[in-house]
């Protein structure tokens, strides 16, 4: 491992239907992206509260996304319309506060779109290792 | 404490290639709460499990991690080991180091570390694992049927069929609904009566199904399996098991100018009516808007003729309570009213009718017998101008139409068309289409033949202008494809009027907590894979309820929805999934945003008297979840701003611990 | 100055104590000072006659303390409302917080409430008493000669400036003329603190809420806030009691406390009024109401009993979270 380069540290929830089984897609593809980003599974996209945000923030992780099925597709039929509004609410007032908009993301991936998957975490890793370690969220007793 | 063992599989090289995996046994070993840390080539294996089984006992472990392939691949068979060990199965988790490590990356190092760290997280999780019992709730063997339209009647049988009891509600008299009301059906143009009635006597004789005739649904409680439904029979006034059917009551009965709705008001019908002649059940009903002797005691000749007595001028609304396993909604549709459409001059002139108008008129048992004649002046119609999408694929006109395809409309319109053409070879008729759309099998050749061998004059362009004009209705419209403005003299004009879902079903939609689209069309569990389910566990539906829908779709859709609900009844007991949402009643506030959310009506309130500190009561609102209905998506644990919401296997302590792990 | 006197609202409440509408009063008491008011329950007209003020200090909302107290005494409960706390009455309804039954809501006009710093700023402290009842408020403190006259208008608190609404939209007698609902500049705060860039923006955040002693008094006043036990009382749910060692766990309160209430704050500003800290506590709920209001149409919590909030509401046409940022960047 290089000891200089940065590497963010990336929390995704994904959903168990769409999401989890999309990037399960990308590992059947061998599609490759960072060993930064953590997969936490959970039943809906609608189950990601934003306290567990707040709480990976807190913990020191630099960016957040939460990957859920299309809108339409939901398995629960509407659980991603309510992420859809509460993460929109919440995104709105981190960026209110002068948290970097960059840091947070949702994300429709379906369970066939293991490339999209990729292309997206691809993608955000570099957004947010862009922007450096997350300084204005962090909590520093829970450093190392 | 939890006593956790960790099992790290090589899955061959899938995993060991590019993690570590005695490296990543053994950094786990050290994580609070684990005891024993092993790995093996592949843990999927007899061996492997068996080698789980072993370390349970062995080493008393209270919690499993596998860390393995995707838990969409193994969950389930490492569950089994648990289950087989003699743990509770919701004890295990895995850490997911195949399809969303080893496989995505290259170095041996980053893998071994990223190996470790989702190891943790399921570490972390499982020290907060709680046995979990997945509920049980008994199923009632009997299912309802709301709707005895074809959907309906499709549905019962098949149920029936299968050996349980249906009960088939219908608000009119009797069973049959709109089908009864066709001539012929497309594409094979057999004549609907000759292929419903059967059916309708099937219904009728079958021992395993009861007809609810002129009944509605008023209450529906419970949750699936276990449906407690309140059926309203209204008084008919003629006692239901005593009628013969014989009509010597309508023939007598001396108010006869009743507009009769089952030939849609084109002709007139008696106060006491059969509303035609196959009904099912053949029972006289009672009009009592139009009856003299119910609205001021003057008449009584029906009592009088009635030879088996079966007339009960004092008859009342019924309400039968009965339980029911399964409930499938088959409310089925409606034209729209034409009275918005002044463009069309449908409310001025006798000879614009609708398309189901159209099937009266040509029907043998119709108002006009058979013969296809103009209802102002009873002549025979030489040119008939027939307009497509009326109220149908209409963006702009939201306020009186609708925005979707209605489907059968192009179909249906050929059909009248080529039977016109067929009977009456002097008649001249076109039809104005925005499209064609007659995908299905022989529905294309359907079309074409009455475009190409019967002459059907098609026309792309709508009808802008009807004007009634001496005999005459004046036709403005263009053709598009000419690019000209055309003028026709009709004697007749047939409007495909756009179908909507019944209104009954709006109301029953919010009886069964099953959920609808703008259009008031049922919504599906899923649009692709669940197709006849209501996202509401135990509710199903058939036919055009859920969107329009022709004969054959209808009848397969009804079908498929007996098919589910067979797979229903035939269960003794519903095992629930236990990972559902619980609320915790010292913390709810009873403020209902859980309920806003859950879209499966899981959710309801009581009244709970709670003591207080100082040794007082109160009595506070809680939530309470029903486990059988909760399908555990969560969304109701998010928008709970206390907390008392949570979701088990999912809970918050849990996901947070697994937030930290990685983020430690 | 308001316009209902102290003595009108106290022959009000003993007519109906006296003729058994109700059994006990909602109101407000004075606490050391003039200024300090507080809300209280009256059992008795001689206990009004004892301790009830009204006065340019009541600004507290009381609607929220009938959800402890509707239903403890025998009949019902008066509680006299201003325009603003019957938004929170009609909210805490539509959420079943207290029943309707137990209650006898009087409406009152308000004519906007002072803000006791911005009287500081004027007189100064040692505040020994303030008269109310003349068009300009008579200020006498330990330092000066005579009281200082202080016109309302110029102390007036900064959610009164910003009135949103004159209008009462729920009482069952209601005190003085129907007012309307307000076209106010609420917004114009949190619109500028939008515009300016992310880092003065974090700066401006930094400096108010790493002021928090998480005293909790913004929780405890606001009436959206009723849980029978507050997330961060709750042990198990690994957010509770932290004091606010770093310049986090503050944040971390605040931005859940206002996404916890998002949808259902009325926007009645006592987070605000009893922060010992002046943080501008309300330019969070605020932007969340500016930004449903945009998002997903107007919607104001409490303005009607039953209405479904936007937050455990949805269209399958809302707008994507990414595009938030989008909009703003493309208005802006």
């Amino acid at each position: 491992m290089q000891v200089n380069e940065y590497k963010p540290l990336i929390v995704a929830f994904c959903c168990n239907w769409c999401s989890y089984a999309g990037a399960d897609l990308a590992g059947n593809n061998r599609l490759a992206y960072p060993a930064e980003v953590k997969i936490i599974r959970v039943p809906c996209s609608c189950r990601v509260n934003p306290m567990f945000i707040l709480r990976a923030f807190q913990r020191g992780a630099d960016g957040v996304i939460i990957c859920g099925c299309h809108p339409g597709d939901c398995h629960y039929t509407s659980g991603n319309y309510y992420t859809r509004r509460r993460m929109a609410a919440l995104f709105s007032m981190l960026d209110y506060l002068g948290i970097e908009k960059e840091r947070t993301r949702v994300e429709w991936v379906s369970a066939a779109e293991g490339a999209k998957f990729a292309a997206t975490m691809n993608d955000f890793v570099q957004t947010v290792a862009a922007l450096g370690e997350n300084k204005r969220l962090e909590d520093l007793r829970c450093k190392k | 404490m939890q006593r956790i063992g960790v099992f790290v599989c090589w899955c061959g090289s899938n995993i060991a290639g590019t993690v570590d995996v005695k490296a990543v046994a053994e950094a786990l070993k050290n994580e609070p709460g684990v005891v024993f840390s092993t790995d093996y080539q592949y843990m999927c294996s007899q061996a492997g499990q068996d080698m789980i089984k072993e370390a349970v006992k062995e080493h008393n472990l209270t919690g499993i991690v596998v860390c393995s392939c995707s838990p969409r691949m193994h969950e389930a068979t490492f569950r089994k080991t648990a289950a087989a060990a003699g743990l509770n199965p919701y004890m295990v988790e895995i850490a997911n180091i195949r399809e969303q490590c080893s496989w995505v990356h290259k170095d041996m190092m980053t893998g071994t570390e990223k190996a470790v760290i989702l190891g943790k997280a399921a570490v972390a999780k499982v020290n907060l694992n709680t046995p979990l019992t997945p509920g049980e709730s008994p199923v009632t063997k009997r299912a309802l049927v709301i709707g005895g339209g074809i959907a309906g009647i499709q549905t019962a049988l098949d149920i029936a069929d299968a050996g349980f009891p249906v009960d088939i509600v219908e608000k009119k008299p009797t069973i049959g609904g709109k089908m009864a009301q066709l001539d012929k059906t497309f594409p094979t143009l057999d004549c609907a009566a000759c292929i419903l009635t059967p059916k309708m006597v099937d219904v009728a004789q079958n021992e395993n199904i009861r007809i609810f005739s002129y009944s509605e649904v008023t209450e529906v409680s419970g949750f699936v399996g276990n449906f407690d439904v309140t059926i309203k029979k209204k008084a008919r006034y003629v006692k239901e098991d005593v009628c013969t059917g014989c009509g010597a009551c309508l023939e007598k009965c001396p108010m006869k100018k009743v507009p009769n709705e089952f030939n849609l008001g084109m002709d007139n019908r008696s106060a006491i009516y059969i509303p035609f002649a196959q009904a099912v059940p053949k029972v006289a009903t009672i009009d009592p808007n139009a009856c003299n002797m119910l609205k001021n005691g003057k008449c009584g000749v029906c009592a009088k003729v009635c030879a088996a007595g079966a007339i009960d001028y004092t008859q009342k609304d019924e309400f039968i309570q009965e339980k029911y396993g399964a409930i499938v909604v088959a409310t089925g549709f409606n034209p729209i009213s034409m009275d918005k459409f002044d463009e069309f001059a449908y409310s001025q002139s006798k000879d614009v009718i609708t398309s189901l108008e159209f099937e009266r008129l040509t029907n043998a048992a119709g108002p006009s017998a058979g013969k296809l004649l103009r209802p102002s002046d009873g002549k025979h119609p030489h040119t008939i101008v027939f307009v497509q999408c009326v109220g149908s694929r209409c963006d702009a006109c939201a306020e009186k139409g609708k925005e979707y395809c209605s489907k059968i409309c192009c179909m249906y319109t050929a059909k009248h068309a080529m039977l016109t053409r067929d009977k009456y070879p002097d008649t001249e008729v076109y039809v104005f289409y925005i499209d064609v759309r007659t995908p299905g099998k022989n529905f294309d050749e359907f079309y074409r033949r009455a475009v190409e061998e019967y002459g059907v004059k098609y026309i792309k362009g709508m009808v802008g202008k009807v004007t009634p004009e001496g005999d005459k209705l004046k036709v403005q419209a263009s053709d598009l494809i000419a690019n000209k403005q055309l003028h026709i003299d009709a004697d007749l004009v047939v409007l495909a009027a756009a179908i909507e879902p019944d209104q009954s079903a709006r109301p029953l939609a919010t009886m069964l907590t099953a959920s609808m689209d703008t259009n008031d069309f049922f919504t599906e569990a899923h649009p692709k894979l669940r197709p006849v389910e209501s996202p509401t566990a135990g509710v199903f539906l058939s036919g055009a309820c859920q969107g329009p829908k022709d004969i054959p779709e209808t009848v397969s859709q009804a079908g498929a929805a007996a098919s589910k609900v067979i797979g229903l009844l035939a269960k003794d007991k519903l095992t629930g999934n236990p990972c559902v949402a619980g609320s915790n009643e010292l913390m709810c506030n009873g403020c209902s945003s859980c309920a806003n959310v859950c879209p499966y009506g899981a959710i309801s309130y009581e009244e709970k008297e709670f003591r207080m500190p100082d040794r007082t009561t109160k009595v506070r609102r809680v939530a309470v979840v029903n486990p059988a209905v909760c399908q555990g998506c969560g969304a109701c644990t998010v928008a709970c701003p206390s907390g008392a919401m949570d979701l088990k296997g999912f809970a918050n302590s849990q996901i947070m611990a697994e937030v930290d792990a990685i983020c430690k | 100055m308001q316009k209902v006197t102290r003595e009108q609202l106290l022959n009000k409440a003993s007519e109906l104590l006296s003729n058994g509408t109700v059994s006990c009063v909602l109101g407000w008491a004075a606490g050391e000072f003039d200024y300090d008011v507080t809300p209280k329950m009256f059992n008795c007209v001689e206990e009004l006659n004892a301790g009830f003020v009204f006065n340019d200090f009541c600004g507290a909302n009381v609607s929220k303390y009938l959800v402890a107290r509707a239903g403890k005494c025998e009949g019902k409960i008066l509680v006299f409302l201003k325009p603003c706390d019957t938004y929170s009455f009609n909210q805490l309804l539509t959420e079943h917080r207290f029943d309707r039954e137990k209650v006898y809501a009087v409406g009152i006009p308000c004519e906007g409430m002072a803000d006791i710093a911005k009287v500081k700023a004027v007189c100064g402290d040692g505040i020994s008493s303030i008269d109310t009842t003349g068009e300009d408020m008579k200020v006498t403190t330990l330092y000066a000669d005579a009281p200082v006259s202080v016109a309302a208008a110029d102390v007036l608190a900064e959610r009164c400036i910003n009135c949103k609404s004159k209008k009462h939209v729920a009482y069952d007698e209601l005190m003085g003329e129907e007012g309307d609902v307000i076209d106010s500049a609420r917004f114009d705060e949190v619109a500028r603190l939008e515009a300016m860039s992310p880092d003065e923006r974090f700066a401006f955040w930094q400096n108010e809420l790493s002021r928090c002693i998480r005293c909790n008094a913004c929780r405890d006043a606001c009436p959206a806030c009723t849980c029978e036990k507050c997330v961060f009382d709750n042990p198990n749910s690994g957010v509770e009691n932290k004091s606010p060692a770093n310049s986090f766990e503050e944040k971390l309160f605040h931005i859940i406390r206002a996404f916890h209430v998002a949808g259902r704050c009325t926007d009645c500003g006592e987070c605000s009024r009893v922060c010992p800290q002046n943080i501008p506590l309300h330019l969070l709920n605020r932007k969340f109401i500016k930004d449903i209001n945009e998002f997903y149409g107007d919607y104001q919590a409490g303005a009607e009993v039953g209405s479904r909030a936007p937050l455990v509401n949805y269209t399958t046409e809302d707008l994507e979270p990414g595009e938030v940022f989008d909009r703003r960047d493309n208005n802006a």
